[in-house]
C-alpha cells in the first residue's frame, strides 16, 4: 500500500510525460488524476489505520548511498505526521489534478503538465516518507526543480522564465544551510537517520564547537542550519522573494505547490525535527521570531498590492508565518494543524481566483475587477467561504487552528510567547483587512474593465467548480472534525511517536478576553472593510496620498528585491567579469603561456641579430670570448 | 587468468586503427570501412571491459588481471594490473570512446579516416594510463595521449585552433617535464619504477617535497586547477564535439586518478604537508571558475569553466583522505565523465546544425526541438548537483568527506553548489526557454535516431548511478579503504621517525 501511495504518482509522470503525444492529452490527464486519487485513497486507508490502531511502519526500498560509515537508504516510513501529511499532499493533490483539466483546456501542453504535477506529487511524498535527512534533501530539491519547471511552464514568457530561476536559485540558498545542517549531523551523530540522530541529541547538548570562527552549541547550530532550510522553502523574510514572482505560473500549481503543499515542507522540517529544536531555546526563540516578523511583513505587503494572486502569495508567506511561530513557541501539533486547514482554505483561495481569473479572460489585476459577483455567484460564494476561514471567522476551520495558535503563544508565559501572540492578533487584523479588500475590490463596486464586456464574464465549468467545491466543504468542515484529533487533550497521545514535546503542553484556559479578541476583530473588520473600499473610496485615497513615503515602502514589498540586487546580484556579475578579464586574460594568460612565448619571440629576436653574417662580427665576439676566458683562468 | 586480458582491452584500438591505416581502395570505401572497424573495435572493447568488471574480485584490494613482461632488463617492465580504482576509469573510458566515434562520424566532414585513428590511438593511451603499474609506462602513456589530442585540436578544430592546441600543448609540457625528472629521480632514489615494490617503500621523507611537487604540476595542470587553467576553455572551444568529450570526460580524470595512486601512494608526508595548498586552490577554483562560468557568452566556453569548478570537487575529496572524500571524488569524477561529455555533445548537436557557440544565437530551441529540451534539462540538473543524478552523489560525499577535515573548506565549497545552479540554469534559460529567437532556428531539426541513442544511454547512467550507486561503491570499498589505512600507516611511520 505505501508502495502504492509513493510510486503511482511517479508512475503517471513517467507515462504521460513520455508517452503523452501517443497517448493524446485526454488520457494523459485521466491517467494521473485517476492514479494520485488512488494514492489519495490509500493514505485516507493510512491515517485511519494510524489513527485507530497506532499504525507505523518503515520499508525499507534499497540502499542509496553506502560509503564507509555513511549509510542512507530509500525507505518509505509511515508515522502520525507523515500519516497526517500524505493526506493533505495526496488530497489536496488529486484536486488540483482534476481542477487543472479545466482550468488548462486551451493549453497545447496539458500532457507535460499533467506529469509535472505528478512527479512533484511523487517528490513531495518521498519528501515526507523519508526516515533520513538525506531522502528529506531529495525529495527537497525534487519538489524545488517541480516548482522550477511549473514556474517557467509557460516558457515563452521572459518574466514566468525569470521567476522561475529565481526561485530555484533562492532555495538554492536555504539548501546551502540545510545542506551543512546535514554534515554537521553526520559529523557529529555518525548518521543521519532520524532514530538514530533523535537518540544521540541529548547526550549532545553541552557540545560547543567553533563554525567559522564563532563558538556556537552544536545543537542551536544544527537547528539553524535546518531552519535556514525551512525559511527557503517556505518563502520566510529574507528568503521570501521567490514566492511572489512564482505566481508567474499556471494557478493550479500556486494552489499546489505555493500554497497547499511545497511551502509548508519548511513547517514539515521544523516539526519532524522536534527532538532536536526542543533542546535549542536559542533555535527556538529564532524560529518564532522569524515567524512572526513573515506574518507581519507578509500582511503589511499584501495589503497593497494590486494583483490578485500576488495577494493571495503573500498571504500564505504570512500563513506560513504563523506556523514558524506556532513551532517555535513549541505548540508543534498546532503548526501541523494550521498547516492542515490553511493547506485546505489557501488552496481553495487559489482555485477561487483561478475561476476569477478565468472569468475574466486572464486579467489578474482587481483594480481592473469589481461588481460581477451576481455574474459569478458560485466562485463569489466559494471566495466568500475561502476568505472566512482564512481571517478565521468563528467555527471555520482558520478559526481553530489561527486562534489555537495565538492561544498556545500566549499560555507558554515567556515574553517572546506574549510577543508573538500580540503580532499574531495584530496580523489577524492585517489578515482580515486585506482579505476583505479583495473581495470587495473583485466582486463589489463598480465593473472596471475595459477589455472584456461585463456580458463576457461567465462562470468557469464544472471540471473547475466541482473541485472547488470539496475544498470549500473541508474549509469549513475540517476545523471542526479533526480540532480534538490534533490539538484537543488526547492529542499528546497521537502525536507522541513524531513530536518531541519537552515541556508538556499546557491546557488551561486562556482569559476569557484573549479567546474573544480575534474573533471580534475579524468580525469587526468586515463592515469596515466594506466602507473603505466599497461606500467611501476617498477616505483611503487621501490617507495614501498623505503618506506616500509610506505607500511605496509597502508596494515595492519593503525593497528586498532591489536590496537584493544591489548586493549580490550585480557584484557578482561584475566580480564574475572581473576574475575572467582581469584574472584569467590579463594576469595568467599574460604571464603565463602567452608571456612565455612572447618572452621566447623577444629572445629569439635578438639572438636574430647575432647572426648578422659579417666576419669580424664574429671575431670580434671571438676576441672578447677568448679574453674573458683568459682572465679567469689568470685570476683562479 | 593466463590471458592477458588488460593487453587486449589496451591495444584493440590500436589494432583498430592499424586497420583503418593500412585499408586501401576507393575513398568511399575507405571511409565506410573505417567507420565500421573503429565501431566495431571501441564496442568490442566496452564489452570486454564489462566482462573485466564482472570477473574483477571486489573483495581484496590486490592488483588483479597483473601481467609482467621485460623490456629493459632490470630497469622497465611492461607491467599492467589493476584495482577497484582503475576498474571505474576503464570501464569509463571505454564508453565513452564509442560515443566520440558516432559523434565524430556523425560530425566530421573531412578526414574522418584519420580522426578515427586519432580517437582509437588515444583511446589505447587512455587505457594504458590507468592500468600500467611501472611509472616510465604511465608516464610514456600519460603524455602520449598529448600528441593525439593536440591532433584533435590542431587539425578538427576551430577557427583559432593552432593558438589553442600550442597553449594546450605548452601548459601540460610543462608539467610532464617535471614529473619525467621527478620519476627519474624516483629510480635513483629506490632503484625501480615497479608501482606495486614503490607502494611498500618509504621514499625518504626529504626527497618527498619536491617529488610531490613535480607531480602536482603535471597533475594540477592536467586536472586542471586553478591557476593552470586557462588551456581548457580554449581548448574546448576549438576542440571538435569529440575532442570536447574526451578532454572532458576522460583526460581530466587521469590527473585525478593520478593523485590518488601516486602522489598519495608515494609520498604521503608531502600530501599531508601540501593539502593546505590544495584545498585553497580548490575552494579558490570553485568559487572563481563559478563566477567566470557564470559570465561566458560562450555554450563551451561555460561548460569547461564549469568543468574547472567541478573538479575543484575533485580534489578537495581526494586530500580530504576520508572515506566518504575519497569514494566521493571517484564518483564524481565517473559523474563528471558522463555529465560533461553529454553537455558537450549538447553543444555539439546545436553547433552542427547551426554553426555557432554563442548564447546569443539561440533562445527559444524548446518550441522547435522539445527532445533535446528534455535531454539537455536532464544534465543541466546533474551538472547543477540535483539529488537523483549521479552528479549529487559525488558532490555531497565529496563535501561530508571535507566537513570532517576542515569545515571551512566544505562551507566554501558548498557555496559552489549555488553558483552551479546559478549559471547552468541561465545557461538553459537563455538557449532554451523563450520565444524562438531567429528564422534560421526554425529550420533545425530535433535529435535523430543516433542522438538519440547516444543520449539515452548517458541519461541513464546518470540517474541510474544517482539512484542506485551500489555497484560503483561495491567495486571501490575495498580499495579505497586500503588507500586510506597505507596512508594512514605510513604517515604515522614517518611522524614517529620525526619524533624519534
Amino acid at each position: 500500500m505505501e508502495y502504492a501511495i509513493v510510486f503511482l504518482p511517479l508512475l503517471g509522470s513517467i507515462i504521460s510525460g513520455f508517452f503523452g503525444k501517443r497517448l493524446g492529452a485526454k488520457s494523459c490527464q485521466i491517467l494521473t488524476s485517476s492514479f494520485v486519487s488512488i494514492s489519495a485513497i490509500l493514505s485516507f486507508f493510512i491515517f485511519y489505520d494510524v489513527l485507530t490502531q497506532d499504525y507505523s511502519s518503515n520499508k525499507l526500498i534499497f540502499n542509496w548511498i553506502n560509503s564507509g560509515s555513511f549509510h542512507v537508504n530509500w525507505s518509505i516510513n509511515i508515522d502520525p505526521l507523515t500519516s497526517v501529511m500524505l493526506v493533505v499532499v495526496s488530497f489536496i493533490s488529486s484536486i488540483i489534478h482534476f481542477y487543472s483539466i479545466g482550468y488548462m483546456d486551451d493549453d497545447p501542453h496539458k500532457a507535460r503538465f499533467m506529469a509535472y504535477l505528478s512527479l512533484f506529487t511523487f517528490a513531495m511524498l518521498t519528501l515526507v516518507t523519508a526516515d533520513n535527512f538525506l531522502q528529506l534533501y531529495f525529495g527537497w530539491e525534487g519538489v524545488g526543480l517541480c516548482s522550477y519547471l511549473l514556474i517557467g511552464f509557460w516558457y515563452k514568457k521572459p518574466s514566468a522564465n525569470a521567476a522561475a530561476i529565481k526561485a530555484f536559485i533562492v532555495n538554492r540558498v536555504g539548501d546551502f544551510g540545510f545542506a551543512i545542517g546535514i554534515f554537521l549531523i553526520f559529523f557529529f551523530y555518525g548518521t543521519v537517520n532520524y532514530d538514530e540522530v533523535f537518540q544521540q541529541t541529548p547526550l549532545l547538548l553541552q557540545k560547543e564547537i567553533i563554525f567559522i570562527g564563532i563558538e556556537f552549541n552544536l545543537i542551536t547550530l544544527i537547528c539553524l542550519l535546518l531552519f535556514m532550510g525551512a525559511m527557503g522553502k517556505s518563502a520566510q523574510i529574507l528568503l521570501h522573494t521567490w514566492l511572489p514572482d512564482a505566481m508567474e505560473g499556471p494557478t493550479p500549481v500556486s494552489a499546489l505547490i505555493h500554497a497547499a503543499t511545497m511551502v509548508t515542507a519548511g513547517v514539515f522540517l521544523v516539526v519532524r525535527c522536534s527532538p532536536i529544536f526542543e533542546y535549542s531555546q536559542v533555535a527556538l526563540n529564532v524560529v518564532t521570531a522569524v515567524g512572526m516578523t513573515t506574518a507581519f511583513f507578509a500582511a503589511t505587503v499584501a495589503l497593497v498590492q494590486t494583483d490578485i494572486k500576488k495577494i493571495v502569495a503573500y498571504s500564505t508567506c504570512s500563513q506560513l508565518g504563523y506556523m514558524f511561530f506556532a513551532a517555535g513557541v513549541g505548540a508543534y501539533h498546532v503548526a501541523i494543524f494550521h498547516l492542515f486547514t490553511h493547506a485546505f482554505f489557501k488552496a481553495l483561495l487559489f482555485l477561487g481566483s483561478g475561476c476569477v481569473i478565468h472569468s475574466f479572460n486572464n486579467e489578474q489585476d482587481i483594480r481592473s475587477m469589481g461588481g460581477v459577483w451576481k455574474k459569478i455567484p458560485f466562485t463569489y460564494v466559494l471566495m466568500i467561504i475561502g476568505t472566512l476561514a482564512l481571517t478565521g471567522f468563528p467555527f471555520l476551520s482558520g478559526y481553530y487552528s489561527k486562534d489555537a495558535i495565538i492561544e498556545f503563544a500566549y499560555l507558554r508565559g515567556s515574553t517572546i510567547g506574549y510577543l508573538a501572540a500580540t503580532v499574531g492578533i495584530f496580523t489577524a487584523l492585517l489578515t482580515a483587512i486585506y482579505s476583505w479588500r479583495l473581495i470587495f475590490k473583485t466582486f463589489h463596486g463598480k465593473y472596471n474593465n475595459k477589455e472584456n464586456n461585463l456580458s463576457s464574464i461567465h462562470e468557469s465549468p464544472l471540471t473547475m467548480l466541482i473541485p472547488s467545491c470539496l475544498l470549500a466543504i473541508g474549509a469549513i468542515l475540517i476545523g471542526i472534525l479533526f480540532k480534538e484529533m490534533f490539538i484537543g487533550y488526547d492529542s499528546s497521545q497521537f502525536w507522541s511517536s513524531s513530536i518531541l514535546f519537552l515541556q508538556s503542553i499546557q491546557y488551561d484556559h486562556p482569559p476569557i478576553w484573549l479567546l474573544v479578541i480575534t474573533p471580534t476583530v475579524v468580525i469587526v473588520t468586515i463592515p469596515i472593510a466594506y466602507y473603505l473600499f466599497v461606500a467611501n473610496e476617498k477616505i483611503l485615497k487621501n490617507f495614501v496620498l498623505k503618506n506616500q513615503v509610506l505607500y511605496n515602502f509597502l508596494v515595492n514589498k519593503w525593497y528586498f528585491d532591489e536590496l537584493y540586487n544591489f548586493i549580490f546580484v550585480e557584484p557578482l556579475k561584475k566580480i564574475g567579469l572581473f576574475f575572467w578579464r582581469k584574472g584569467d586574460i590579463n594576469t595568467i594568460d599574460r604571464y603565463g603561456p602567452d608571456g612565455l612565448s612572447r618572452l621566447v619571440k623577444i629572445i629569439s629576436d635578438k639572438a636574430v641579430h647575432f647572426q648578422s653574417g659579417y666576419l669580424y662580427h664574429y671575431a670580434f665576439a671571438m676576441l672578447i670570448g677568448f679574453s674573458i676566458l683568459l682572465t679567469y683562468l689568470i685570476l683562479y | 587468468m593466463n590471458f592477458p586480458i588488460l593487453s587486449a582491452i589496451i591495444f584493440i584500438p590500436l589494432i583498430g586503427a592499424l586497420f583503418i591505416l593500412v585499408t586501401k581502395g576507393e575513398h568511399k570505401n575507405i571511409v565506410r570501412s573505417s567507420k565500421y572497424v573503429a565501431i566495431f573495435s571501441s564496442l568490442a572493447n566496452f564489452f570486454l571491459t564489462i566482462f573485466l568488471w564482472y570477473s574483477f574480485d571486489t573483495s581484496t584490494s590486490e592488483f588483479q588481471f597483473v601481467e609482467e613482461r621485460n623490456w629493459m632488463e632490470g630497469f622497465i617492465n611492461f607491467q599492467l594490473g589493476i584495482d577497484g580504482i582503475s576498474i571505474l576509469f576503464i570501464l569509463l573510458t571505454t564508453f565513452i570512446a564509442p560515443i566520440c566515434i558516432f559523434s565524430g562520424i556523425h560530425s566530421i566532414k573531412f578526414k574522418l579516416k584519420e580522426f578515427l585513428i586519432a580517437i582509437l590511438v588515444m583511446e589505447t593511451l587512455m587505457l594504458g594510463v590507468f592500468c600500467s603499474l611501472d611509472l616510465v609506462l604511465f608516464y610514456l602513456f600519460f603524455e602520449g595521449g598529448l600528441i593525439p589530442m593536440f591532433l584533435i585540436i590542431g587539425i578538427w578544430g576551430g577557427p583559432k585552433r593552432v593558438y589553442s592546441a600550442f597553449k594546450f600543448f605548452l601548459f601540460t609540457l610543462l608539467g610532464s617535464v617535471l614529473m619525467l625528472i621527478a620519476i627519474i629521480s624516483i629510480y635513483w632514489i629506490t632503484g625501480t619504477t615497479d608501482v606495486m615494490k614503490l607502494l611498500d617503500i618509504r621514499i625518504p621523507q626529504e626527497y618527498q617535497y619536491l617529488l610531490w611537487l613535480a607531480f602536482f604540476s603535471s597533475f594540477a595542470v592536467k586536472l586542471p586547477m586553478w591557476p593552470f587553467h586557462t588551456w581548457l576553455p580554449d581548448a574546448h572551444v576549438e576542440a571538435p564535439t569529440a575532442g570536447s568529450v574526451i578532454l572532458a570526460a576522460i583526460l581530466l580524470k587521469m590527473a585525478g586518478y593520478g593523485f590518488m595512486r601516486f602522489s598519495l601512494g608515494l609520498f604521503p608526508v608531502a600530501s599531508d604537508y601540501f593539502t593546505p595548498l590544495i584545498f585553497t586552490l580548490s575552494v579558490i577554483a570553485i568559487i572563481y571558475t563559478s563566477l567566470v562560468a557564470l559570465m561566458q557568452d560562450d555554450m563551451k566556453k561555460l561548460i569547461a569553466y564549469s568543468s574547472v569548478a567541478h573538479m575543484g570537487f575533485v580534489t578537495i575529496g581526494i586530500f580530504s583522505l576520508t572515506k566518504q572524500g575519497l569514494e566521493g571524488s571517484i564518483i564524481q569524477m565517473m559523474s563528471h565523465g558522463l555529465i560533461s561529455a553529454a553537455l558537450f555533445l549538447c553543444v555539439g548537436v546545436v553547433y552542427d546544425r547551426l554553426h555557432s557557440r554563442m548564447i546569443s544565437s539561440y533562445g527559444g530551441l524548446v518550441n522547435i526541438m522539445p527532445k533535446y529540451a528534455f535531454v539537455f534539462m536532464i544534465f543541466v540538473l546533474a551538472a547543477l548537483g540535483l539529488p537523483g543524478t549521479s552528479g549529487f552523489v559525488g558532490e555531497f560525499l565529496v563535501l561530508v568527506g571535507a566537513f570532517q577535515i576542515n569545515i571551512f573548506v566544505a562551507v566554501l565549497a558548498s557555496l559552489g553548489v549555488i553558483l552551479s545552479a546559478v549559471y547552468m540554469l541561465w545557461l538553459y534559460k537563455r538557449v532554451i526557454f523563450g520565444k524562438v529567437a531567429s528564422s534560421e532556428i526554425k529550420e533545425m531539426a530535433d535529435l535523430n535516431k543516433t542522438e538519440i541513442y547516444i543520449f539515452a544511454s548517458l541519461v541513464f547512467l546518470t540517474i541510474f548511478f544517482g539512484i542506485y550507486p551500489e555497484p560503483l561503491f561495491n567495486t571501490i570499498d575495498i580499495s579505497v579503504s586500503n588507500l586510506i589505512d597505507d596512508y594512514k600507516t605510513d604517515l604515522n611511520f614517518y611522524l614517529t621517525q620525526i619524533n624519534n
